[in-house]
């Protein structure tokens, strides 16, 4: 069977990026003597402990699960061993609980879930709640939980593979593709059934040239017609979300909507493999594929469970090279976070670990006026005009920031790139951003309070003029109209005299 | 940890690589005006560079700025640089001062400095010495090429204003072009600088330095309006050749109209500004009291800029709308 295949041109936005020398190669990783697994990997709230130290946890056991009626996600244990502490621990970009376990060494498979020989016979419920279940999150790196976004009946009628990978310098995806293919499109195929959607487009890179082959001859052989695969070119954001939508359907994410608002949503190649796993060999999320590259002396993709220590990453690489610049950054060089040592775990965003050479990061340029080149305008995907929401947060105009697109910001960093005056304009955009934000909040605790004080002055005046329409009726009942009305007038003189007198 | 934050990577484009690649795209438009017109050029061009890079100093110290970040931005070089290939050489000093004072001082720093002013500084400072001393500014020498057969150093009318008096004259244009002093194609002298900054702007458009939509629309919009005419009236109105070779049509196209800061934001935008500036331009040049109008058409054009980015801006992603 012929598997149909596009090839997308460049958009006029975006950083081609020269992605020459990613390894791909799947290198073997000892299991760590100790894990570190934070309760809160993912979009949404922390998990909420299942465990207690002390505990002997098998390879899979559930350590929390999600919060109740809340985004988030459960977490598993990588490891059987046992749970040393849970306590308050930094994790990459973010510090919390985290359940620590140190492994026994056995890897003794925790017996609770069950192996589907042929999961695609599943109820479409039985699925999703295992993928829910799973602690399966996005695993390109915003980990938005998968169950959530695999709704039926959300209207969804494409499925997006995304292995663009437009980063530089990451290539897990790449190296998933490659090792990985049958139960990434067993992923695919179980994912389309939740969604009752009848099409799925594998995203991948112009370049990844073995991927290409290896996906290619999969979908040769699995015959299912609702699969297509489309080339991307090598151009920084192509893989975002809404960006590889907008290349891949023509459709939108409308603003301030969620992806499914467009009809088609996009899940990571990794996410689709994670889903595959979990219902075919009843192992939940607890590892992925990490890039290790830069200034490491041997560049390489492990497939980490999730906690390891990143230096155990790095020492699997061979080490830190002479020309490193002794820093970490978490993703990629356009995305990623920075890491203050390697002692952090990795965690289920962890897609790639980034050891810049000396000479790859920018010295730190002196700030110089904008010059409005229009360079950033012409870079972003989301067709804003940077230069002009720089002048608008200058003068803190958030009506003209919010008219000129703030909240369609991206923040993939675009702008800054091309900036010839080296203006950090994507932190600025999402301070501004967190400052509607705040004002927004303040407005809403403003009108609940208003409403509330309203509310009270209604009470109040109901109960006076019950009070009054009480009286009233009493002195009619003893007198006439008019001796009432002129009682009703002495007591409320007296009233009135009694809250005047300081006694 | 050093509090990076993302994006870790930095393109390799700084403020002062960009102005740098002017400047080089300036030389051959300066050695051609260098050729043609002597020396006098070399000392305008020292002089101007001189006063705009104290002026710069002066300002960025009275408004306490760094004035060493601000003079490597090299963007008052490219001032004076531009300043001194639209006035003719040889001009008094003090001539030059004012003509600086009122790019740096007036036209940038007022504003802001550099990034803030709304109007092109190089053609505040050209315009304001122009209007003041008309007969100083209209006198441009005859170009003779490497000083030699240069007959005397009598100032001769520039190309453009020639043309002008010689058709109030009644003379046709097939008469006027015959004289030696119209070259091959626009002019002796002035089709070569032209030409010459032709090719500079065509290396900072392969060098993205910028972009096509100003000088495409501009030229394309004044090659139109010149040929429609000519069509039309051949005996009395230049060709489309004349009308981009000479005066300062390919500067301007290149180097003036493209300056980002008092321009139009959005390539949209930017097509419009072009084609504004070139229609300003063909007025001015065939009903109006100047020979070249260019400079009045860009400062023209600044006002607009405004008005145009409004109009103009692009469809966010996701919104049915321009934004407003």
């Amino acid at each position: 069977m012929r598997v149909p295949l596009s090839k997308i041109a460049r958009p006029g936005w975006g950083i081609a990026f020269d992605t020459r020398g990613n390894s791909a190669d799947l290198s073997a990783l000892s299991l760590p003597e100790r894990v570190c697994v934070p309760l809160q990997q993912h979009i949404g709230s922390a998990a909420t402990p299942v465990v207690k130290p002390g505990d002997r946890v098998l390879t899979g056991q559930p350590l929390a699960r999600a919060a109740a009626n809340r985004l988030g996600a459960a977490v598993h244990a990588p490891l059987a061993g046992r749970v040393q502490a849970i306590a308050r621990q930094p994790g990459p970009g973010r510090t919390g609980l985290a359940v620590s376990i140190e492994s026994d060494g056995t890897d003794e498979r925790w017996p609770g879930y069950t192996a589907h020989r042929d999961p695609l016979r599943l109820s479409t419920s039985a699925l999703r709640s295992a993928v829910v279940q799973g602690g399966i999150v996005g695993l390109g790196g915003a980990t938005f939980p998968a169950g959530v976004k695999l709704n039926r009946g959300s209207g969804v009628d494409t499925l997006i593979l995304n292995g663009v990978e437009c980063e530089p310098v990451i290539s897990c995806d790449d190296a998933l593709m490659r090792t990985d293919v049958d139960a990434m499109l067993l992923g695919a195929q179980i994912m389309l059934r939740i969604l009752e959607a009848d099409s799925c487009i594998v995203a991948l890179k112009d370049g990844m040239a073995d991927a290409l082959q290896t996906v290619t001859t999969a979908l040769q052989t699995l015959a299912d017609d609702r699969f297509s695969i489309a080339i991307l070119p090598p151009v920084y954001p192509a893989g975002g979300e809404a960006q590889l939508i907008e290349l891949l359907t023509g459709r939108e994410i409308p603003a301030g909507g969620l992806p499914w608002d467009s009809g088609a949503i996009c899940q990571n190649v990794a996410t689709a493999a994670a889903v595959a796993h979990l219902l075919r060999s009843g192992e939940p999320l607890i590892s992925r594929i990490v890039t290790v590259t830069g200034a490491v002396v041997a560049p390489a993709n492990f497939r980490v469970r999730i906690g390891t220590p990143i230096s155990h990453l790095i020492a699997a690489a061979g080490g830190y090279t002479d020309t490193s610049s002794r820093q970490l950054i978490m993703g990629g060089p356009m995305m990623g976070i920075e890491l203050p040592d390697d002692s952090l775990p990795v965690v289920k965003a962890t897609n790639c670990i980034y050891v810049p050479t000396i000479d790859e990061l920018p010295a730190t340029a002196a700030e110089l006026p904008c010059i409005r080149c229009g360079d950033c305008a012409t870079a972003c995907p989301a067709h804003l005009m940077p230069q002009l929401l720089l002048q608008a947060q200058a003068t803190s105009d958030t009506e003209r920031m919010q008219s000129l697109g703030l909240q369609d910001c991206i923040e993939c960093g675009c702008c800054d790139y091309v900036c010839p005056s080296k203006i950090p304009l994507t932190r600025r955009f999402v301070a501004a951003k967190q400052e509607l934000w705040d004002i927004a909040f303040e407005k809403r605790r403003a009108a609940k309070a208003r409403e509330r004080i309203a509310a009270r002055t209604t009470r109040q005046q109901r109960q006076q003029q019950e009070q009054a329409d009480q009286l009233a009726a009493q002195t009619h009942n003893v007198s006439d109209t008019d001796t009432a009305h002129q009682k009703l007038q002495e007591l409320l003189q007296r009233t009135g005299a009694d809250r005047e007198d300081p006694s | 940890m050093s509090g990076r934050h993302a994006p870790h990577w930095l393109s390799r484009n700084t403020v002062p690589l960009t102005m740098q690649r002017v400047i080089i795209a300036l030389a051959p438009v300066t050695l051609c005006t260098l050729l043609w017109f002597g020396v006098g050029v070399i000392s305008n061009l020292l002089l101007l560079v001189l006063f705009c890079a104290a002026l710069e100093a002066a300002a960025l110290t009275l408004r306490q700025r760094d004035v060493r970040a601000g003079l490597a931005d090299c963007s008052a070089i490219v001032t004076a640089l531009l300043l001194g290939l639209t006035l003719p050489p040889a001009l008094p000093w003090w001539l030059l001062l004012v003509a600086a004072v009122f790019a740096i001082a007036l036209a940038k720093h007022v504003y802001g400095g550099l990034g803030q002013n709304p109007f092109n500084p190089a053609m505040v400072g050209y315009l304001a010495v122009l209007i003041a001393f008309p007969d100083d500014v209209a006198r441009w020498p005859q170009p003779a090429f490497a000083g030699m057969d240069q007959v005397d150093a009598v100032s001769a009318a520039t190309p453009l204003d020639s043309i002008k008096m010689q058709l109030n004259q009644m003379r046709t244009m097939a008469e006027i072009t015959a004289q030696p002093a119209f070259g091959l194609l626009a002019g002796r002298g002035w089709e070569w600088i032209n030409l010459a900054a032709l090719g500079g702007g065509l290396w900072l458009l392969r060098k993205q330095v910028i972009s096509w939509h100003v000088p495409g629309s501009m030229l394309l919009t004044l090659a139109a309006a010149y040929f429609l005419l000519f069509a039309f009236t051949p005996a009395t109105q230049p060709s489309p050749v004349i009308g981009l070779l000479s005066g300062g049509t390919m500067l301007a196209a290149f180097f003036i109209a493209t300056d980002p800061v008092s321009g139009a934001a959005s390539d949209t935008g930017k097509i419009i500004f072009g084609i504004g500036v070139a229609l300003f331009c063909f007025g001015m040049r065939t009903w109006g009291a100047y020979p070249d109008g260019i400079a009045f058409a860009v400062l023209l054009m600044n006002t607009a800029v405004p008005l145009i980015d409004r109009w103009t801006a692009p469809r966010i992603y996701g919104h049915r709308e321009r934004p407003r």
